[in-house]
This record gives C-alpha cells, structure tokens and sequence, in this order.
C-alpha cells in the first residue's frame, strides 16, 4: 500500500480535477443519450428487416449501446490531453523531478482521467437508460442489469480490465504524443481505430465471418465487445474466462510495450532537452 | 568531498537546419541538416553542503541547461556530474527525492485545485510520512505566510503568491538541495524581498544548500556570496561577488552641485560622464586618485553645494564583463 501511495495520490488529483466539470459531465451525458437514442433506431431498423441473421437479440444489442454509451469515456479514443499540454510547456520537466516511475506515474493519471470523466456520466445513464426509460413504459429499449449473478460477477474483473487496458492503449497514444508534441495527428489515427475495433460502432459478431477470427483476438476487443458481451453472458463459462485472459495478456503486453517506448522517448528528451 | 561535484561538463543540442521560405521547407522533408548548438562546454565546479551559489549569465548562456542537468532532467553530452554522491541522471529516482526545484516560469501546484490540497498531493507523491509532512508544511506556512491562501485554487493566486506557495512545495520532502531556476521573474519588489529573505534563512539557518540562476543583480547582491558567470556556455569566473566586482570595474562616480557654472575640469585620469550647468558627474579609478585627494583638489578651487561618491550599478558591471568576454546573448 505504501508502495502504492503517490501513485493513488496522482490519481486521485485527476480525479478531483476532472470531477470539477459539471456542466461537461452534464453535456458529455446529452451527447452520449442522444447518440445512444440514434443507434437504437439503427438497431431497431435493422432487425426489423432480418432479426434472424443477428447475432445477439435486439435486447442485448439494446444493452450493450447502453453500455457503451455509459462508459464511452473509458475508452482511449482520444490522447490525454494533459499530457499533449505538458510536452508543449514544459511541464514534463517537474514530472521528471518527482521520485516516481514516469511509466506508472502518467498511467495513473491517465486512469484518473478515463475513470472521473466516465462514472459520473455512468451514474447518469443508469438513472436515464436503466431506471426512466421502464417507468414510462419503454422497456423494451432500457438497459438492463446483467444476466444473472455470474456475469455480474463475472463483469467485475471485465470491466476492471477494460479499464486497465484502455489506460494501456492511452498511453502508447500519450507516449507517440509526446515524442512527436503534436496530439491531432495521434487522435486523428486512434479514434476511427478505437471505435471500430473495440466493438463501440458495432459488436465484432456483426462483421463478415472472415474478420472474425482476427477482430476477436487483437487488443481492442477487450475494451468493449468482450466486457460488455460477458455483461449479458454472450461470452459465459470457458469463454468468458478466455475473454477475460485476452483482456489480461493484452493488457499486459501493451504496457510492457508502453513501458519500452516510455523509455526511449525520455532518453531522447533527456538528450535532446525538454 | 563536495556535496555537488562538476567536472568537464558539455551539453549539445542537435538543432535542425534549414533554407528560409517554403523552397527550405520542402527540402527540409527531403534532407534535414542538423547544426551542433553547444549550450554548455568545458563546465566545473564544485559546492559544499550548506553554500549559496548565484549562476549568473545573459539569456543562452546556459543556466537553465546546468540546472536540468544537475536535477536529472537533462543528460549531458560528456562530462561527470554528482550530487551527494548521485549521478542525476543515472539515479534519477533516488536523487529527485532528495531535491527541492523550483522553476520561475513554470508551476508544480495544480492549477485547478486549492494549495493545500497540491501541498497534501505533494507529500503522498514524496511518501513524507504525515507527522513529519505536517510539521514541515506548518513551518513553512508560517514562514512563507500562506495560511490565508491555503484553500484558495493556486490559478486565482497574484504571481507572488504562487511563488511562496511553490516554495512551500518545493520544500515538503525537507530537501537538502534546492534548485532555484529564476525564482524572481516578473516578481514585484515586495515579493522580491520576500523571495531572498526566505532563500537567506532556509540556507542560513536549515543549512539547506542552494543553487540559484538569475538575471536579477539585487537577488545576486542581497544572496550570494559566491558567484558564477556564464556565458555562451562557458564558465567566465567563479568566485566571491565582491571579487567579481573589483576585478571587473575599478571605478568610481563622483556627482558634484557647484554653486556657481560648473567649471572646465581638465584633471588626469579623470573623465567627466555628464554635464549640467550647475552639476558634473566624473569618473575615476580610486587606485589612481585617491577619492579625498580628488575631492579636495575640487573643493580647494570651486565652491560646492553637495558632493557624493557612488559606484557604477550591478547590471553595468555584468554587462562590461560580458562584452569583456564577447559573451552576450547568443
């Protein structure tokens, strides 16, 4: 624990920070109802034309738009924004001067950021999308709780993994950020990345068979298609723990890679001058 | 053996290179050139534990790049560098815990969150254990006298508040050395005051070794008494202030009220800087004329309402010794 104290400290600054924004979290909620709305109606359109070739029922595709608008801001679709601002001003240079793990030190920060901008929204949704939409009569179109006890248990570690590895992919953003001190460049190629492969545009089952195989295996599956799909027990048993293996392996070997380039990029600052 | 040992130290940059225009830079993507800047060449010195030195220098002379070297920011090109028996930059960790930083042009608090709560930040990233963190932040509280600002978010404070305060978090961890990279820029003279008079006693009386960079002579005269020069990154001298002063300008200004017309003074060694109808101001080498001799030559032949001796100002003095060295802003 003691170990761990100014890494809690650095997270819990942004944290603090973060949850400052009211009317952001306010307006980042409206969005994210609203867009949640829209691809309902796609849902809904679409399996009004051929529900048998979905994959999922239209209740748990209901459920997982939900999910992924609730917890839109897990995903790293979009460098941290602080660290983009402390490269251009300088302000890595006191980074370096605290006794601290650079790597673990940002990657704290960067959970701090993900977390404190997402549950406030979550909190949010689950009062609009889970608890509204039944009381006036929408149930069919409201996000339900997980599929029995299992997956809600099972959800636990998913959704701390989600987490884990959504700071992981962050960082290598924050990382090429930093080396390159230019962020749109980054967020230019990581959004349509990130939206697409993690399963946020559309569950992974949607995509022709030939995709398949490789879209369930490389990392970004475990940001959302593989959290949310063990949420309303697609993926039960052997093949939820799997799914949670996936999340882990990947986790760790992108903030192995993070920790590599993390490295090399404060090597060339060091020479080069910050 | 010292507490800072610098031996040989030489930090260069790669800057890229190109033509002026859009022609440059398209041929910038093609070819890149890259010219060599030498920020520092050829640097030693060495300071003992509980010493206040002053690095002095014009913009680039490289100040800032000794003190991002010496903190473990930066690593140099070649040279040997030890802080209490560290390598800064090979022991990075272990040797920012035991330092204090303070940038002038920069802030460590948290822009958006009240001072305390950056300060409490501060002592769980420095692991201070909570007695000591709370002992140490009470005295400096009362010494920098912050209580009134604690709860207020460090954007709303004046520049001279935010510098107390990062003084203050600066100094959590109880370092033994403090690193002070402009601490007086853009201050009021209030706040300048108050700068020195802390940096005096934390030195002075917690013993706490301080290096400091400025362009500010006043903060160099009211501190330090050992001074480094530096300019276009080479040491120029090192040694006392005073030394530094005498060695650079023996001269003297004589400012003088006649009653009458100010006379034609035709005197050896003597040159007059201004004239007014009724005032002249002269300077001397006080080696050569002796300052009573010279006044009483003047007195004996004209009659004077006031007289008074002065030296040139601090600024003066660096900026001879500058161009002494042809060292001026790169």
């Amino acid at each position: 624990m003691a170990a761990a104290r100014p890494y809690l400290a650095a997270f819990r600054a942004r944290c603090q920070l973060m949850l400052q924004y009211r009317a952001a979290a306010l307006a980042g909620f409206a969005t994210q109802l609203w867009w949640g709305a829209i691809r309902i109606l796609v849902f809904a359109a679409f399996y009004g034309v051929n529900a048998a070739a979905a994959p999922i029922s239209l209740a748990d595709a209901v459920t997982y738009v939900w999910l992924g608008q609730a917890l839109l801001a897990l995903q790293p679709w979009i460098a941290d924004p602080e660290i983009g601002l402390a490269v251009r001003t300088g302000g890595v240079g006191y980074d370096r001067l605290r006794p601290l793990d650079a790597y673990g030190y940002w990657y704290a920060r960067s959970v701090g950021w993900m977390l404190a901008r997402a549950l406030p929204r979550a909190v949010l949704m689950v009062l609009a999308a889970g608890i509204v939409l039944p009381l006036v009569g929408l149930g069919d179109w409201a996000w339900r709780p997980p599929s029995g006890v299992t997956a809600a248990l099972l959800f636990v570690p998913a959704f701390a993994l989600m987490t884990m590895l959504g700071a992981a992919v962050l960082m290598l953003a924050n990382i090429i950020v930093a080396a390159s001190l230019n962020e749109r460049g980054v967020n230019a190629v990581l959004t349509p990345l990130v939206i697409v492969f993690s399963g946020s545009l559309l569950p992974l089952d949607f995509y022709p068979d030939a995709l398949r195989p490789f879209l369930h295996v490389q990392p970004l599956a475990g940001l959302v298609d593989i959290p949310f799909r063990i949420y309303f027990a697609d993926l039960k048993g052997a093949a939820a723990l799997q799914g949670l293996a996936l999340q882990a392996g990947w986790t760790v070997v992108l903030i192995g890679l993070g920790r590599l380039a993390m490295e090399r990029m404060m090597r060339r600052l060091e020479m080069q001058g910050g | 053996m010292p507490q800072i040992l610098v031996e040989a130290l030489a930090k260069t940059y790669r800057v890229a290179e190109r033509a002026p225009g859009l022609t440059g830079a398209l041929r910038g993507l093609v070819h890149r050139r890259w010219r060599p800047v030498h920020a520092l060449a050829n640097v030693s010195f060495s300071l003992e534990a509980g010493e206040l030195l002053a690095f002095i220098g014009p913009n680039g002379a490289g100040k800032s790049t000794t003190v991002k070297i010496l903190s473990g920011i930066l690593r140099p090109t070649s040279g040997r560098v030890e802080v209490g028996g560290l390598v800064p930059y090979e022991d990075r960790v272990r040797h920012v815990a035991r330092i204090g930083v303070v940038f002038g042009q920069r802030s460590q608090l948290w822009w958006d969150l009240p001072v305390i709560d950056g300060f409490d930040l501060l002592a769980d990233i420095y692991r201070v254990e909570p007695q000591r963190y709370r002992r140490r932040r009470d005295e400096l509280v009362t010494m920098l006298r912050l209580e009134p600002l604690l709860d207020q978010p460090v954007r709303q404070l004046s520049l001279g508040q935010r510098m107390r305060a990062e003084f203050a978090a600066a100094l959590l961890h109880d370092p033994a050395i403090l690193f002070l990279d402009e601490p007086t820029i853009g201050l009021d003279a209030p706040s300048k005051l108050a700068v020195r008079d802390f940096v005096r006693r934390l030195n002075r009386e917690q013993g706490v070794t301080v290096l400091l960079t400025t362009h500010d002579m006043h903060d160099v005269e009211a501190l330090a008494e050992r001074v480094i020069v530096i300019g276009q990154g080479r040491l120029l001298t090192d040694g006392p202030f005073d030394s530094l002063r005498a060695s650079v300008l023996a001269e003297r200004r004589l400012h003088i009220d006649f009653a009458g017309a100010a006379p034609v003074l035709e005197m050896p060694g003597v040159t007059v800087r201004a004239r007014t109808e009724r005032s002249l101001e002269l300077a001397f080498d006080p080696t050569k004329i002796p300052t009573p001799k010279l006044i009483a030559a003047i007195t004996a032949k004209h009659a004077v309402d006031d007289i008074h001796v002065d030296e040139p100002a601090i600024e003066e003095v660096i900026a001879r010794f500058y161009d002494l060295h042809d060292a001026g802003e790169a």
